[in-house]
């Protein structure tokens, strides 16, 4: 019961995946392009976060957490740039 | 992985979360302007991550402290990047839906939307 509803919420988590993915390809500006950006990144540690469920291995989760910290200064360091360069 | 009440508990946690992240991105994808869409895809997903974060700690109760800090992680720096990005959008002047009515930042600096 409760493998399966890991599955459930991983394929959920992948169509999330897809559609902030359509807004990175089409957004009309690049800021909508960051924007979908930062949804990917947080996304993706979501989606790490049930490679370590799905495998059992704690170790994974601290590839999330520092993907969580590079990403986010990556988003802070875009948004610096397109507000007045660097 | 053994049913108990907490993991089932955990897998409904888990999928409440992933629900929150569809919703995130489906509102990326249907908003109608850059500002609607950085509120949609930041608040949803900032508590779709942390629904799924408990989850998987309600999982594996051993693995608690990382999920934990990456919790708080994703608590502290989602509203500060998003916060960023907007003002980087307003000072850009990406054009507002014609929806919007109230532009606070504008009134307070002086210059007019």
């Amino acid at each position: 019961m409760a493998e399966f509803l890991v599955y459930v919420a991983a394929i959920l988590t992948g169509l999330a995946f897809l559609l902030a993915l359509y807004r990175f390809f089409k957004g009309p500006s690049a800021a909508d392009r960051v924007v979908a950006y930062d949804v990917l990144t947080i996304v993706a540690i979501t989606g790490i976060v049930f490679t370590a469920l799905a495998e059992g291995r704690g170790i994974y989760l601290d590839v999330a957490l520092v993907y969580a910290l590079l990403s986010f200064l990556g988003v802070i360091v875009v948004a610096r740039y397109l507000e007045r360069g660097l | 992985m053994t049913d108990t009440a907490l993991s089932i508990f955990g897998g409904f946690l888990l999928v409440a979360g992933a629900a929150f992240l569809l919703l995130g991105s489906l509102g990326l994808v249907r908003m109608p302007d850059l500002f609607n869409r950085i509120q949609a895809g930041t608040k949803a997903t900032t508590l779709g991550t942390l629904l799924t974060l408990a989850g998987a700690a309600c999982l594996q109760p051993a693995w608690g402290l990382k999920l934990l800090l990456i919790g708080l992680f994703v608590l502290l720096t989602n509203p500060l990047s998003s916060q960023v990005m907007a003002r980087a959008a307003h000072r850009m002047g990406i054009e507002k839906s014609q929806l919007t009515m109230v532009d606070h930042l504008a009134e307070d600096t002086g210059e007019k939307s």
